[in-house]
This record gives C-alpha cells, structure tokens and sequence, in this order.
C-alpha cells in the first residue's frame, strides 16, 4: 500500500469510525430514555419522529443554539479546555478497536478498525486513564464548590477502579498472549466439542468479566457508581456550571465511554465478532459485524437496565467495595488463571 | 525532512515548551498541566523509537495515575498561586554558573560520544514481550527490590499519615 493510498483509507475509516459512534452515542442516549421509561411505566420520547426516533435531532439542535454561559467567576482557559479534553479522549479511544475481519474494496485489503497496534489494549487504558481530567478539571475550574466535590469524587473514584480494571483484563492477556485486540479476538474462534463458542467466558474468565464490568460501570460514573454528579447531593456535580454545547460534550463523552466498555467487553469475554452460528457464505464480510454490534447493543442494554434497577453507593461503600472486595477478586482471578494456564 | 524527523522535533518542542511553561506558570495547577503535556510528548518520543510498551505504560501510569494524583492534591488543598521573591543571592552566585558548568558538561560529553553510542531507530525491541522477559528473566532481583522498596515508602507513608491524636480521638469517642 502506497503512502497516499494509507492516508486516504486512513481519513475514510476515521470519518465512518467517528460518524457511526456519533450517531450511535446519539441513539443511546435515545434507547436511555426510552427504556428507563419503559421500566418506569411512562413512554419516554414520542413526540418527535415515529417513536421519537428524531428526539436526538432535536436535542443537538437545542443544544447548539442554547446560550452557551460562562459563570463569571471560574478559571476561563480551564473552563472551556475540561469538557474539550473529555470528549478528545473517549473519541480518541475508539480508534483501536476491532468490529470485524479484514475486508478488500477497490484491490484495498484493510481490516476493519482504524488502527491494528500491538499494543492496543494498553491505549485504551492509558487514553482512558486520560479522561478523568475532563472531569477533574471542569469540577476545580467551575470554581464551584458541588463542582469541585464532583470533581474530586470522580477523581478518587476512576484512580481506585482503574486498578481493578486492569487486573480484571489481565485474565484474558494471560490466555491469548497479546495485546492486540485482533489477536485477542482471533484467539477466541472455534468451538468446544463442536458448540460450545471458545469465548474467554467460557474459558473460565466469568470472575474476571463481572470484576471488569462493576470497574468499568465506576469508571464511567455511571448509576449505582454515579457519585460525581449525585443530583441529590451535588446539584449535578462537576457539569453543574455547564450550559448548551459545553454540557452535551460531557454527555457524549459518558456515553462515547459506555460504547467503548461495551465494545472491550464484547471483544475481550464474548469473542468479539466470532457468531454463536455461522452464516451462508454471502454475509461473510457483514456477519461478523452483525454479531459484534448485537454484543454491543446487549451491553448497552445491560447498562441502561442497571440504571433503571440499583440505588446509588454511599461513598463509603463505594471506596469499600472498591479496594476491600473488587481489588481481591481481580487478583484472585489473575492467580488462579495464572496457575491454570502454567499447569 | 522525513516525516519521522517531523515527528521527533515535533514532540520535542512539546516536550521543552511544556517544561520551560512549568517553572513559568503561578498557578500550581497549570505548573501540573504542563508537566502532563511533557509526559504525553515523551510518551510520543518513545512511540518513535519503537517502544510502543513503554509508551503505553508512560501514558497509563505518569500521565495517567501520578499526574491524577498530583491534580487531585492541588485540587483537594486549593492551592492559590504562588507568591514570587526576587530569589535568594545564593541561588544566583552558585545556581546560575553551576548550571552552566553542568549543561556545558553534557553537551560536551554528548558531542564527544556521538557517532559510537547512536543506535538505530527500532533496535530497541521495546514490544511486551522483550521487556517481560527482561524485567521477570534477567533482572528479576532487582525488579523485586524495588518492589519491596516500594512497599516500604507506601507503609511509611500510611505511618507518617496517621497522626497518634488522631486514633486516640477515635478511642476517646
């Protein structure tokens, strides 16, 4: 592949890569107030669209054309930089992973991600350890004081769950020996006496899968984890001073972040785009993609029924359950995996 | 220029810009920020070099974890800006030439070995497995020791923290 042919594929599978998961962030939030208005017995958005299906249209227009305030007296560079860093963050993190096999359009042979590096799952970490200061800092520049609560909760909160996190994806790194996300997918094909779907869940990995979703429910500050914006407590938290455009991009960041979780989960525990069956030989190429975004979409499901179903943590409990129970568990399962696959 | 020139004097100039602006900057805070824009460039400078590991982990614990701390500390105290002196006579007859004795050292030292000790871009071998099985193979002494070194600056820290009053408070009540 020539230098110009790199680029100009390059800047086509950004443009899609980002304008699905805008669209995708869009129709969550969508699916968000439908379902939670289901569970609730109300019927969530109708007015817009059939089913209010137009409902995100309407909202990113009133957020654009609101008044876009600046309280007078907070820390301005800071101000606007926070939610700018949030949303370049959870944006960015998207870029390494994986949605299906190579494809080959136009004599062009190129997986199906924007980038394949071998060091993929580590990026994700680190640009995700990345976004606590979008948070941290909107809460200290709002100048604020249920602003600066929020930001220091998220802050003590995503350090502490960012540890079991980690461990809990170590698991999985001991069993297919890599950190290419590629690699860790290729490693789950193929199945156990001819049904059973070699997915690291059902390889033994189910501690670590639970550890790494409650680590990764908290370090998306989402209910029952959603301390830094407790509306009962804080007003809204670390956003209480944000209006209009600056807010939606704290919101598109969460729910950019829950697609990611959504998407590791999917691609590190339940075999990424490998289908429970195959296909005719037709939908070779869309198959995989179809099953990969089904596995996303049922754990997006899973987060938003959560939200409809559990209270909120007391902070105590929150910082116990953290480091006295979530922490063990994860090393417990990087021990026992350890001995499993040495034996 | 080849594009890996542009890169690497691209992120350097980060990388200064970054440092000369912490020791500029008044408010702790943005002193704070600075340094995690030097991280993020050295973490691309490492990129460059084939390291992507240690690029990573650059990223993940000092710009990710340390720098959270550092922000949440600064955070937590409300540290206002800082108040400035015309700096100590001390500092000016002794700093400034020492400085400049020691810059001229290794720019010295650098010029005389260049050439011998410049290795060529990628033969760092820096991917995961390299490095696991130098730091748990070869030097997995010295890995453990500063692990435990470690342990005990942590368990210090807990010591130095917990104020006597403070139990006995706990106990009273």
């Amino acid at each position: 592949m020539s230098i110009g042919t790199f680029i100009l594929v390059s800047v086509i599978k950004s443009a899609l890569t980002l304008f699905v998961l805008l669209t995708a962030v869009a129709y969550t939030v969508w699916l968000e107030r439908k379902v939670v208005g289901h569970m609730q017995n109300r019927w969530g958005p109708t007015r817009v669209g059939p089913f209010g299906l137009l409902q995100p249209a309407a909202d990113g227009i009133k957020f654009l054309f609101k008044e876009d305030l600046t309280p007078p007296h907070v820390y301005k560079p800071l101000y606007i930089a926070a939610p700018v860093l949030a949303v370049v963050f959870a944006l960015t993190s998207i870029s390494v992973i994986p949605i299906g096999n190579w494809i080959t359009i136009a004599g062009v042979h190129t997986p199906l991600q924007i980038t394949d590096v071998n060091i993929g799952l580590l990026m994700i970490l680190g640009v995700t350890s990345m976004g606590v200061y979008g948070v941290a800092l909107a809460g200290w520049s709002s100048n604020n004081k249920y602003s600066l609560l929020g930001g220091l909760r998220a802050s003590a909160q995503m350090v502490s769950y960012e540890i079991s996190l980690g461990l809990s994806l170590v698991g999985v790194l001991i069993m297919s020996g890599s950190f290419s996300l590629r690699a860790i997918v290729d490693a789950q094909g193929g199945r156990f006496w001819g049904f059973i779907p070699r997915w690291n869940i059902f390889q033994g990995q189910i501690i670590g899968f639970l550890v790494y979703l409650v680590a990764a429910y908290a370090e998306t500050n989402r209910i029952p984890f959603d301390l830094p914006e407790a509306e009962t407590e804080l007003v809204a938290g670390y956003h209480t001073e944000y209006s209009a455009m600056k807010f939606a991009m704290f919101f598109m960041a969460e729910y950019a972040n829950m697609i990611t979780v959504a998407c590791l989960a999917t691609l590190l525990f339940f075999g990424g785009w490998h289908g429970p069956i195959g296909g005719p030989p037709v939908f070779e190429a869309l198959l995989p993609v179809f099953w990969f975004v089904a596995k996303v979409f049922v754990f997006l499901f899973i987060y938003i029924w959560v939200r409809g179903t559990l209270p909120r943590f007391r902070y105590d409990q929150l910082m116990a359950f953290g480091w006295k129970f979530l922490l063990p568990m994860a090393i417990a399962n990087v021990v026992a995996t350890a001995v499993a696959v040495a034996w | 220029m080849s594009l890996h020139l542009i890169l690497f004097l691209t992120f350097g100039a980060v990388c200064v810009a970054g440092a000369v602006n912490l020791l500029a900057q008044r408010h702790p805070i943005n002193s704070a920020l600075s340094l995690i824009a030097v991280m993020g460039a050295l973490a691309g400078e490492y990129l460059l070099l084939g390291a992507e590991f240690v690029a990573a982990i650059q990223l993940i614990v000092y710009a990710g974890a340390i720098m959270v701390l550092f922000v949440f500390t600064i955070m937590l105290l409300n540290a206002g800006e800082e108040e400035r002196t015309k700096g100590s006579r001390v500092a000016i007859l002794l700093g400034v030439p020492g400085m400049l004795i020691g810059g001229t050292l290794v720019a010295w030292v650098l010029l005389r070995h260049s050439g011998t000790g410049s290795a060529p871009v990628g033969a760092l071998l820096g991917d995961p497995k390299t490095i696991g099985q130098l730091l748990f193979h070869e030097f997995l002494l010295p890995f453990e020791v500063t692990s435990i070194l470690i342990l005990i600056a942590i368990m210090g820290a807990v010591v130095l923290a917990t104020k006597p009053e403070a139990t006995e408070n706990r106990k009273a009540r």
